[in-house]
């Protein structure tokens, strides 16, 4: 019996190879994980800077077969875009939030809302565009910008509405104490007090939820749609960069693959900005400062 | 005059006025109004404002509830004419055919539980080494940057994934890649000739990389909420660093990894553009990995504005309600079982 506790030789050595072959796993993993993001970046900025320049952003894309050429439609468009969805996904979600955090605290209908935000996270962007299209596109008989912000409008909600909660609650509980003390509604505490306190976060957390849905181009392939013509009216089909990748992606054209690697770079960047950014003010507490 | 100015900014003029309501038992005794009692009648109560208040945000709240509902009857009702027509043998038929208005399923699902398996298989092994590299063994320095990177990964566009695979991975995959895996695993059938670079290898591939961060970050906060009892325990009784991580934390945590992997395959399922960039986009059933295939998303993103005849976008429509019903379901699966591990602290958007 009590041979089987003994430790042997051979069972140190197998113990501590195990130990070591787990660690170098573990690196090993994490080299392969880091390796393809180093070379996405270096690629696209290697690609993407060597054909971005002035024309990229002042000019509408050229016909097939001619030189240059650039993308300031769909940048418009994305732009356009971008502002439809967050009349309709900021409000919403910020409000929604608000409830999450403010009202319904460990209530059972703020546990089903938050699960039915973070499923509806993980909804897939072209069902969206299904939705958008037929609640929208089916009743104008048209594609437009219109039917793409609503898309984008949804998408934004769950993260604005999980980021906005995750804001306030890191808000003092004194500050809204001492509101309260002062004889201030509680409609007014909570707008002037905690959701101003928790600004810088809440914003941040809005820009998050931009660059996520910038980047989007299953729900606006058929309610956007795209369009090569310089447009910001909200009930014709329009432009968007990541539309517009796409496109020129899967052409056959050197030119058009050069585009879509200087518009990749610009909405990289974008998107890189505003994590960063989200990640400074949730670590750093910028939120303390703020109060 | 200090209160006066501050009456002014805060009288709201929707307030209902209703004296004496706000603050009831201090009634003046001789009649005379203090200045603060003064103030409190000017300004009215709030509690119309604060109830409308909380009804709205409670309403807000609701629409989420809202939307959900509303996305699944528009999609019921848009596919009403292929669910009467074919039924559930929609979903068991391998036909695509427009012009014979015969459509079936099958091959597009197919496509996407096996690219969607293929990922998880690259992807979990990685994504489980990368959290217990973060967790239990990176120098502190090193931690907060490569969060920081797996993080962005999880940020790049999908659109810009599928511009990378298309001219940087595919070459590779075709040159590198394939020709050793048809020479050593050519027997078994799933490695073969004709081999054009795009196909469901090079989907899996994508989503495997697109699906790690997500894996990997939910499978570190799994692992974090381990109370350290259990390491400095499995430790003091002798156990290696590895031994210490495999009976004090992946034991523990197992539920919660099996949700991040869960969590991960919802995402794959319901990928879009990437995967319609490399799977090559046709309608077969064929053992060959290195073979084009086509997936859910893919079709709809590839034939829904080209889809003319109603019955083609009916059929079209329940894929996407297939799609999502699948999702909802892996999503609140996954969801369910982060939370039984991670309950009390607010799980962090994914």
């Amino acid at each position: 019996m009590a041979s089987q506790y003994q430790t042997t030789a051979f069972t140190r050595f197998r113990r501590t190879t195990a130990n070591h072959m787990a660690s170098v796993l573990a690196v090993l993993s994490t080299i392969i994980v880091v390796a393809p993001l180093v070379a996405i970046f270096a690629y696209l900025l290697y690609k993407g800077a060597s054909s971005l320049n002035l024309n990229f952003f002042t000019q509408v894309p050229a016909p097939i077969g001619e030189k240059g050429g650039g993308m300031a439609n769909a940048i418009v468009g994305s732009g356009v875009l971008l502002a439809i969805s967050s009349v309709l996904g900021v409000p919403i979600g910020i409000a929604a939030g608000i409830f999450l955090s403010e009202y319904g605290r460990g209530s059972k209908l703020a546990n089903m809302v938050r699960f039915t935000a973070d499923v509806l996270n993980g909804v897939p962007s072209i069902v969206m565009g299904i939705a958008a299209y037929s609640l929208v596109v089916l009743p104008q008989k048209h594609f437009s910008a219109l039917a793409g912000g609503v898309a984008l409008g949804i998408m934004m909600i769950p993260t604005i509405t999980r980021t906005t909660e995750e804001m306030l609650l890191m808000v003092p509980h004194a500050i809204r104490e001492a509101a309260l003390g002062l004889g201030v509604p509680n409609w007014r505490s909570v707008l002037s007090i905690t959701l101003k306190t928790a600004s810088p976060g809440v914003i941040t957390g809005c820009m998050l939820a931009f660059a996520r849905v910038a980047g989007e181009t299953a729900p606006l392939l058929f309610t956007a749609f795209g369009s090569s013509f310089f447009s910001t009216s909200i009930n014709q089909p329009i432009a968007a960069l990541p539309l517009q990748i796409y496109v020129y992606a899967i052409s056959p054209y050197d030119e058009w693959h050069r585009l879509a690697w200087a518009g990749a770079l610009v909405l990289i960047v974008l998107i890189v900005v505003s994590v960063s950014l989200v990640r400074y003010v949730t670590s750093r507490g910028v939120l303390k400062g703020a109060s | 005059m200090t209160l006066k100015t501050q009456e002014v900014r805060v009288t709201e003029p929707t307030a209902a006025s209703v004296p004496g309501t706000d603050t009831p038992g201090t009634a003046p005794s001789n009649g005379e109004h203090s200045a603060i009692r003064k103030y409190l009648l000017s300004r009215g109560s709030s509690v119309f404002v604060d109830k409308s208040f909380r009804w709205l945000m409670i309403l807000c709240a609701l629409s989420i509830f809202a939307i959900v509902a509303l996305i699944l009857y528009e999609l019921i009702v848009r596919s009403e004419l292929t669910i009467n027509k074919f039924g559930l043998s929609f979903f068991a038929k391998t036909a695509w055919n427009p012009i014979e208005n015969n459509y079936g399923a099958l091959p597009f699902i197919y496509g996407t539980l096996v690219s969607s398996i293929i990922g998880l298989i690259i992807a979990v092994p990685l994504a489980i080494g990368l959290a217990v590299f973060l967790t239990e063994m990176c120098p502190k320095i090193l931690r907060g940057p490569l969060a920081f990177l797996t993080e962005l990964l999880a940020a790049i566009p999908s659109v810009v994934y599928g511009l990378w695979a298309i001219f940087v991975l595919v070459p590779i995959l075709r040159s590198h890649v394939n020709p050793l895996l048809i020479s050593v695993f050519g027997w078994s059938g799933l490695f073969a000739r004709p081999d054009y670079g795009i196909g469901m290898l090079a989907a899996g591939v994508i989503l495997a990389i697109m699906i790690l961060p997500i894996i990997s970050s939910l499978t570190r906060e799994v692992m974090t909420a381990v109370p350290h009892t259990q390491r400095e325990a499995v430790l003091a009784l002798g156990a290696t660093r590895w031994e210490m991580i495999r009976m004090g934390v992946l034991r523990n945590a197992r539920i919660g990894i099996v949700g991040s992997m869960i969590l991960g395959l919802g995402r794959a399922l319901g990928e879009t553009m990437a995967v319609t960039m490399v799977i090559g986009n046709r309608p077969d059933i064929l053992r060959n990995l290195l073979a084009p295939a086509y997936s859910m998303a893919s079709v709809i993103a590839n034939e829904f504005t080209e889809a003319a005849d109603p019955m083609y976008l009916s059929a079209l429509v329940e894929i996407g309600l297939a799609l999502f019903i699948v999702t909802i379901i892996v999503n609140a699966l996954a969801r369910l079982l982060v939370w039984a591990v991670t309950r009390g602290a607010p799980a962090r958007v994914a």
